[in-house]
């Protein structure tokens, strides 16, 4: 019905109405381009974000568990004391006895001592007492020495690992396997070194010293009432589920507890965690989506106002155009595209606006956004954004152009 | 009526328009009659407010009757809807404006191209067939130029351009040269009786006698009423060609001329303004 030369100047003219009027239409696109600028970016961070913390999660292990006390939601607090809830080496025994899901499991429980070399004394650094399992747990093996034995833990051994931050601050020679060192006032031997991986959670605890000994040697150093927590590993991701609970299962007859009781602890597989963050980020991603939706709103509405504008000041020339044949459906359709080609104009300068936030962002030193980066989905969806906030704001200034009547169009003014 | 025996391509009937401001009824025109046959060459007349605009606009489809009938070509637009009517403006009709109605910002040539942005097909070649019509009002050496680079007589004369483009059926031009000094305006009714020449029908309104002298024929209104139909011989408007005034010295204005012309005279004399409210 209409030809191409139609749309060739339809586009033509939407674009030297735009830069005719430049300002006018910055200011009017201004909405827009806020609107998709800061959705574009905040998309960016979280893309960022997100793969960032899978990366993490990754290297932690998909099939990893983690069981921590925990008192029962609204219980009373005499009822649960502290001390009847903390986990008890003899109940990581079970799950490592009992429970068939888990491969490897290991208590983990921090102590802060004194530690000396030579001349040189370090004050509370944390040792960590654990069982030889948390080598695969951990995903942590020696660079030189030797790991930890089912020995080591079964004799009480005085043996330590160390991590390179450890043999630095004691001054330690650069392969210190068979040195010395004083825990707490008693003598260890260096049996290893620890490689010191960089993945930790969200960058806490990067790079320290850290010292490791076997659990029934911290066992004795700790208090009588002392934390542990547990970290193990499934024989696979896919049978998290029900490895979470075996371990239940034997946490709870360990403990005693009937059906009907709440449980003390917690069990938490990482793929929990992973899914929990996914949910977040999906959610504040559809967050920043309603913004967008709200800003693209306000845009809209000035949208419409400059295209009332321009179909009041351009009365005339549509009469013209009428006048020497145009439809009212060319009408309309040159308006509509005209609060188009506008509101693209103003998601293109938004989008850029954006991705250009989204390198500044990568460049913050300890953001933990170096990830960064504007999806494409992201872009189609501004740029759809845009171009239907154009339709149903534009629609009400093109069928009022549409709509004029000729005559009364020419003799305007 | 004159020309019976040609086919006629306007043919109106009972024609009314009924302007409503306010309270009151404006009465533009009251049944006209009218037909013009192709290639003729008419003046529409009349002293201010006796519907001459308004029966162009009519005539043009720019506006619809309040009653009667309108058949252009043969078919009854009055019954049209308005994209039927949009089409009959892009290829039947062609139409001039005393002031011009050009776009500002886009040269000669986009301007007389413009009908062929809303063309129902056929817009290949729309340069050619631009530049072509150009070339036919005489403007070939300003295609390039914005109207506000050309002179008044050059604008309309783009103008007409755009309205010939399309080859319409008619060609109307309300006051073509109301905004022209008098030399530009001989070189512009030189133009239309030059594409009435070449084939084109042509209807133009004017005030002047000068101006209605280049036509056959003149149709007065009065009151939104044909007052009076006759070729321009007969037409008082014709004592300006030297033809008729060289008739007229020898054998005096036939009868029913000079009551006619009269009339005209009294009704200008007493009504001005057509008794209609400004
Ligand atoms: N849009 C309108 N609304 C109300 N009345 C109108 C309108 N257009 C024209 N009229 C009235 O209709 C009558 C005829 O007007 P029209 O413009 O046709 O006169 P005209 O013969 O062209 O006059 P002129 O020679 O001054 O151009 C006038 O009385 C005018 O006031
Ligand atoms: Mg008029």
């Amino acid at each position: 019905m209409l030809n191409p030369l139609f749309w060739l100047q339809a586009i033509s003219l939407a674009f030297s109405q735009i830069w005719a009027n430049k300002s006018r239409a910055f200011l009017t696109a201004l909405g827009i381009i806020v609107g998709v600028a800061s959705t574009t970016a905040v998309i960016a961070a979280l893309t960022g974000l997100k793969s960032k913390v899978l990366a993490e999660f990754e290297s932690v292990g998909a099939s990893k568990f983690f069981v921590f006390p925990d008192r029962p939601d609204n219980a009373p607090r005499n009822m649960y004391p502290w001390e009847k809830i903390l986990l008890k080496p003899a109940e990581v025994r079970a799950i490592r006895d009992e429970c068939t899901l888990v491969k490897a499991v290991t208590p983990i429980t921090e102590v802060g001592l004194d530690v000396e070399s030579g001349d040189k004394r370090i004050e509370g650094i944390t040792i960590a007492g654990i069982w030889p399992d948390w080598h695969m747990v951990q995903n942590r093996f020696v660079e030189e020495g030797r790991p930890f034995t089912s020995i080591d833990v079964d004799s009480e051994r005085q043996v330590c690992l160390i991590n390179g931050d450890a043999i630095k601050e004691l001054d330690l020679p650069a392969n210190p396997v068979g040195e010395a060192i004083l825990i707490g006032g008693r003598r260890f031997l260096v049996v290893g070194i620890v490689e010191t991986t960089q993945a930790r959670f969200f960058g806490m605890n990067t790079s320290s010293a850290e010292i490791f000994i076997p659990f029934s040697v911290a066992e004795k150093m700790q208090d009588r009432n002392f934390f542990m927590r547990i970290e193990g590993m499934f024989t696979s991701p896919d049978v998290a589920e029900q490895g979470e609970d075996e371990v239940r299962f034997v946490l709870r007859r360990m403990r005693g507890l009937a059906p009907s009781d709440p449980q003390t602890f917690q069990v938490a597989a990482i793929d929990k965690f992973i899914e929990q963050f996914k949910a977040l980020a999906t959610g504040i991603t559809a967050i920043a989506g309603g913004i967008v939706g709200i800003s693209l709103l306000v845009g809209g509405i000035g949208i419409m106002n400059i295209m009332l504008v321009s179909v009041s000041e351009r009365t005339r020339e549509i009469g013209l155009r009428k006048a020497v044949g145009a439809t009212p459906m060319a009408i309309l359709l040159q308006f509509l595209l005209e609060a188009v080609t506008l509101c693209l104009v103003g998601g293109f300068i938004g989008i850029a606006i954006g991705r250009l936030a989204a390198f500044g962002l990568t460049q913050i030193p300890g953001a933990q956004l170096e990830q960064a980066d504007v999806p494409f989905w992201a872009v189609v969806l501004s740029f759809a954004f845009s171009a239907v906030t154009g339709i149903v704001f534009g629609m009400f200034p093109a069928i009022k152009a549409a709509r004029l009547d000729p005559i009364e169009a020419l003799r305007h003014e | 009526m004159p020309d019976p025996g040609t086919t006629a391509i306007i043919e109106v009937r009972a024609l009314t328009k009924i302007y409503r401001v306010g309270v009151e009824t404006i009465h533009a025109l009251r049944g006209l009659d009218l037909s013009i046959a192709r290639n003729e060459m008419v003046a529409i007349m009349g002293s201010s407010g006796s519907g001459k605009s308004t029966l162009m606009n009519m005539l043009g489809c720019l506006d619809r009757p309040t009653s009667g009938a309108y058949h252009l070509n043969g078919r009854d637009v009055s019954r049209m809807n308005a994209r039927e009517l949009a089409n009959v403006r892009n290829e039947e009709i062609g139409f001039v404006f005393q002031s011009f109605e050009l776009l500002p910002r886009q040269t000669a040539l986009e301007n007389v191209e413009l009908p062929l942005v809303y063309a129902r097909g056929g817009w290949r070649g729309r340069r050619q067939r631009a530049l072509a019509a150009l070339d036919r009002v005489g403007l070939s050496k300003r295609v390039d130029h914005r109207p506000n680079q050309l002179s008044g007589g050059q604008r309309q004369r783009v103008a007409i351009a755009r309205a010939i483009l399309n080859n319409p059926s008619i060609l109307l031009a309300d006051e073509p040269t109301g905004n022209l000094d008098s030399q530009t305006t001989v070189e512009i009714l030189a133009l239309f009786r030059q594409l009435h020449a070449e084939g084109q029908t042509v209807v133009i309104v004017t005030h002047e006698d000068e101006v209605a002298a280049h036509c056959q024929r003149v149709v007065r209104l009065r009151d939104g009423r044909v007052l009076s139909d006759l070729p321009i011989a007969q037409d008082t408007a014709g004592r300006h060609l030297p033809a008729v005034r060289a008739a007229t010295a020898e054998v005096g204005v036939p009868a029913h001329a000079a009551a006619q012309a009269a009339a005209h005279t009294a009704a200008h004399a007493t009504e001005q303004g057509g008794g209609e409210t400004c």
